[in-house]
């Protein structure tokens, strides 16, 4: 497995990315400023977390119009691997690669903490080494995490099976005690219609070694590796 | 039209940039003529109490700065730097934005920030850490909850979108902060020892190079501002805060530290307080260099600026560069890449003077060593205030022992000041560039170095109500009380930082607390082997009612050699034995729980032994490196009762503790109350697995440390003595709802 990490000017998690796939993982991995048009030969594409062009406009609305953004959906297209962490999962809604919006959170303040996700979907790349209904603890800090899309769109993801991540308790319960931003249905992470594409609010990559508190991240990257 | 030149001084003029009589003499003598109103401005900023520390400087130059590990001491550059070992070094620093904060509290919280970064990583360092130490008035007043959200928002803004993680601190209420809160933002970055870069102009023909954002007229006179009272007219002065971009300045920190990893870089200086002004005449200065800029070439956001407001603008997210001759391209080529202004604008000369030009024409010329170096100094008058006559007077027979205690610990869980600061540090992104071990809430926070064995703790500190009540006791305690919290999670402490908040010098008995605060500090320094690194001075801090607690906050640094031997600052295993460390006296005055309870701010404060508190110190960092401690946690405010709770109240994992044997770590008649909520110094609270028990009192002894065995880790009550009994989860509501209740829109 082979991985780029994209990064943008205001992208601030990309060596928290970049550190998990090579030193946690031992992935082959490299970085992709996003004034390159072209991609090295990768597997993996990650977007990484952070303030992608300041968040001027709306989170992530800049970000879809770099060069590299162009690479980025193409190499989607092809069906080839896309993870996209907090203001990625942002870019990957504005640039069309999954559908739905983010709204500011439910309590106006940007929140960072430790949230239980529930797996609802193994059958991903992302999610293989994962049970259906586990749940895992990870992190989110955003501001704008609240997902929201529309009634046709929520049926879909729902019927297809494209709900990736709901927040939940630790026992797996979900309800909106447990819904950190008010997204719509507790949707943390979605796939797109062919699987390739992950967008996630947590940030696994801050789970991912025990001495950060929990490695239930690693999880996905461990899913990844063995893709 | 008429220009600047041809604009006449008046008496008028002088005082309303804060000069006095003697020091226009002073200028007038320097330059052998009159200034001009450039001139004028630029002499007013940098002869600003905020630049120049002529009312503190006597005093500062008192503090310990010598150190076997020190790279830099303070005063020689932006920020000090303590040597780590393994190739790297740390460099860090606080500093105030107390008076924008007070007018603004969103940018001027987030400014604050951004210019502690710049502090730090124009030293070639990356800012690995944000803490930042918070005071505010009473909480339950609507004015205080718009400035407490407003500067939290603002921090929280900055530091989350530059992607430094911000790791708490501490936030303090009371109502000397009423109208004139603290913000004191500290910052810490790391580097190798030989990337450091100094804030120097050197080579005559070197290029001056002028990054980052454009100039505006925003924070016009800032430091001039910083350095007068806050009156109900300084709602007027608005423009004088400056407005954050967090964006810019992530993309001005890559830039430079892209840049210094070349070999086209000779120095680097941001500018912050006095802006141009301050980083020409100060680089020039470091170098003993002349150096020419021209104002023209400067990048502006607004039209007609005049030189006078070119220099002395304080737009934020900006820095002065002085590259190698014949590497202007590198240069430039580093900028464009992350779409930054890198433009030339003058060159290091041959001399002494700063020149500045306007196309063609001199705006000011002014010898720069005497205008950064040679500003007045004062030693001002000192007079004992009066107050502290009454204040530290306390008859202990007229303060009833409460019938309750389990009430009086849940009022003082409940209380501001004592309460969990989750509220605060969720919306500060903690653990981005994942490296956060300890999160906020624990004595202090911990972060690992990628790629070694090595961990950093920091603490920030300041007990200001012990300030008031004995200045000199309480800068003790200060200094002593963040080393402690340093090596209660394992780490050796190294040095210290600080920003000294006081209020207006002119006043003999505010400058008597200064001093007597310093001094206090300086003893610990000493006996704790921590210099001083560097810091700030904020005086002037009075709003219309009265000056603020003196209030020397400490930003303390240890290291741990080995992050795996952390000890956090929570209990942990269920069957665990807890010891407390140290003597209980019969200490009240100047207590939380004095204040809570019985409305009092009176009596002397805990004395400190700091011959008592090394051994402490050395017991705890032994036992830590044996890994004979599941957890160690610092007594503190609210003493005994609260810091067993606080060890209780592990936010993914909480336990019980049952406090049996309390009786047997008291020696001599203590009363009751003292010793549930006394604040005895230097103590901690551990906890340890019952097969260490024999070595860890072995220990104890043979370094003189008092250890008594009180009780054990047990069940999911907390169960004091006879006196308190109370459900954990009962307990941790009422701890973790206090400020949210409040802040509930």
């Amino acid at each position: 497995m082979k991985a780029a990490v994209v990064v943008f000017p205001g992208s601030n998690c990309d060596t928290d990315c970049f550190s998990v796939l090579s030193r946690v993982m031992k992935m082959d991995v490299s970085y992709v400023w996003h004034k390159e048009r072209t991609l090295p030969k990768v597997d993996l594409v990650i977007l990484p977390g952070g303030f992608s062009y300041g968040d001027y406009l709306r989170t992530g609305a800049v970000a879809r119009f770099s060069p590299a953004m162009e690479s980025v959906i193409k190499h989607a297209d092809e069906g080839r691997l896309v993870l996209g962490i907090c203001n990625g999962f942002q870019i990957l809604l504005e640039s069309g690669l999954l559908p739905g919006a983010m709204l500011r959170n439910r309590s106006l303040s940007f929140v960072c903490e430790h949230v239980w996700l529930r797996v609802e979907e193994n059958r991903s790349a992302f999610t293989k080494n994962l049970k259906q209904g586990e749940t895992l603890c990870v992190p989110i800090a955003h501001g704008e995490g609240n997902y929201f899309c529309d009634d046709d769109t929520l049926k879909r993801l729902q019927d297809d099976s494209l709900i990736a991540f709901r927040y939940a308790s630790q026992t797996g319960e979900v309800s909106e005690a447990f819904n950190p931003n008010g997204s719509r249905d507790s949707i943390a992470g979605i796939l797109s219609g062919k699987r390739n594409v992950l967008g996630m609010m947590p940030h696994p990559e801050r789970a991912s070694e025990p001495i950060l508190g929990y490695d239930h991240g690693r999880k996905i990257f461990e899913s990844l590796a063995g893709a | 039209m008429t220009t600047e030149a041809q604009i006449k001084i008046t008496p008028e003029m002088i005082a309303s940039h804060g000069i006095t009589e003697g020091e226009y003499q002073k200028i007038t003598k320097i330059l052998g003529r009159e200034p001009n109103f450039t001139e004028l401005g630029i002499f007013s900023v940098m002869w600003s109490e905020h630049c120049s520390y002529k009312n503190s400087k006597p005093i500062l130059k008192t503090f310990p700065t010598e150190g076997p590990n020190l790279l830099v001491r303070a005063g020689e550059e932006n920020a000090g730097i303590v040597d780590i070992g393994g190739g790297l070094a740390i460099c860090f620093k606080i500093e105030s934005h107390n008076h924008p904060s007070a007018i603004e509290p969103f940018q001027g919280a987030a400014t604050g920030v951004g210019g502690i970064l710049r502090d730090i990583f124009t030293m070639g360092s990356r800012p690995i850490l944000l803490m930042n130490s918070l005071r505010f008035g009473k909480l339950d007043d609507a004015a205080t909850q718009r400035l407490f959200r407003g500067v939290v928002a603002g921090i929280s803004h900055y530091g989350n979108c530059i992607g430094v993680p911000t790791l708490g601190g501490e936030v303090y209420f009371d109502e000397c902060y009423e109208g004139n809160p603290l913000v004191n933002a500290m910052a810490l970055g790391i580097m190798r020892t030989d990337e450091i870069v100094k804030g120097k102009a050197s080579g005559v023909g070197n290029p001056v190079y002028y990054v980052g954002a454009a100039t505006g007229r925003d924070g016009l006179g800032g430091a001039a501002f910083a350095s007068k009272e806050l009156t109900e007219e300084s709602h007027e002065d608005r423009p004088a805060v400056q407005v954050g971009d967090p964006f810019m300045e992530k993309l001005l920190m890559e830039a430079c530290l892209e840049l210094i990893k070349t070999d086209a870089l000779v120095g680097m200086q941001d500018m912050g307080a006095a802006g141009l002004t301050c980083s020409t005449c100060e680089t020039a200065a470091r170098g003993s260099t002349g150096i020419e800029i021209d104002l023209e070439k400067v990048p502006k956001r607004e039209s007609g600026m005049i030189p006078y407001e070119i220099m002395l603008s304080e737009s934020q997210e900006r820095m002065l560069i002085i590259a190698r001759k014949g590497h202007e391209r590198k240069v430039e080529e580093i900028f464009e890449k992350w779409d930054l202004h890198a433009v030339k604008i003058g060159e290091v000369k041959e001399g002494h003077l700063m020149r500045v030009k306007n196309g063609a024409e001199i705006v000011a010329e002014i010898p720069a060593k005497a205008l950064a170096d040679e500003g007045p100094v004062y030693v001002r008058e000192e007079k004992r205030p009066a107050y502290l006559e009454d204040a530290q007077k306390l008859d202990l027979a007229s303060i009833a022992v409460p019938n309750d205690f389990t009430a009086v610990l849940k009022k003082m869980l409940d209380h501001p000041t004592l309460a969990s600061k989750a509220w605060v540090w969720k919306q500060y992104d903690h653990m981005v560039r994942t490296d956060t071990v300890f999160y906020p809430g624990h004595d202090a926070a911990l972060i690992r170095i990628k790629d070694t064995q090595k961990g950093i703790a920091v603490s920030t500190d300041c007990n200001s109500l012990y300030c008031y009540l004995d200045p000199f006791e309480g800068g003790k305690i200060a200094v002593a009380e963040s080393a402690r919290n340093v090596v209660c999670s394992g780490a050796k402490p190294l040095a210290i930082t600080n920003c000294l908040n006081f209020g207006n010098p002119m006043k003999p008995e505010i400058f008597w607390q200064f001093h007597q605060a310093v001094n206090g500090m300086i003893a610990s320094c000493k006996a704790l082997g921590t210099p001083v690194t560097g810091g700030n001075v904020s005086l002037y801090n009075e709003s219309p009612a009265a000056a603020i607690y003196p209030t020397p906050t400490v930003g303390m640094v240890g290291l741990l050699e080995d992050i795996e031997k952390r000890v956090p600052s929570f209990f942990q295993n269920e069957g665990d034995l807890v010891f407390l460390a140290g003597d209980t006296f019969e200490e009240i005055g100047g207590t939380q729980y004095l204040m809570i309870q019985h409305g009092l701010k009176k009596g002397l404060p805990p004395r400190l032994d700091l011959e008592k508190e090394g051994r402490l110190h050395k017991f705890i960092l032994g036992m830590a490196a044996e890994g004979h401690l599941s957890s160690c946690h610092d007594l503190s405010d609210g003493g005994l009762a609260l810091a067993l709770a606080e060890s209780c109240f592990d936010p993914h994992a909480p336990k019980g503790v049952v406090i049996d044997q309390l009786q047997l770590a008291v020696r001599g008649a203590v009363r009751e109350d003292a010793v549930y909520f006394g604040e005895s110094q230097s103590r901690a609270l551990l906890s340890v697995k019952p097969e260490f028990k024999e070595e860890v009192l072995k220990r104890a002894c043979e370094n003189g440390v008092p250890l008594f065995q009180i009780g054990c880790v047990t069940g999911s009550r907390i169960c004091i003595g006879d006196r308190i009994q109370v459900d954990v989860q009962e307990a941790l509501s009422i701890y973790q709802s206090a400020i949210p209740r409040r802040m509930a829109r």
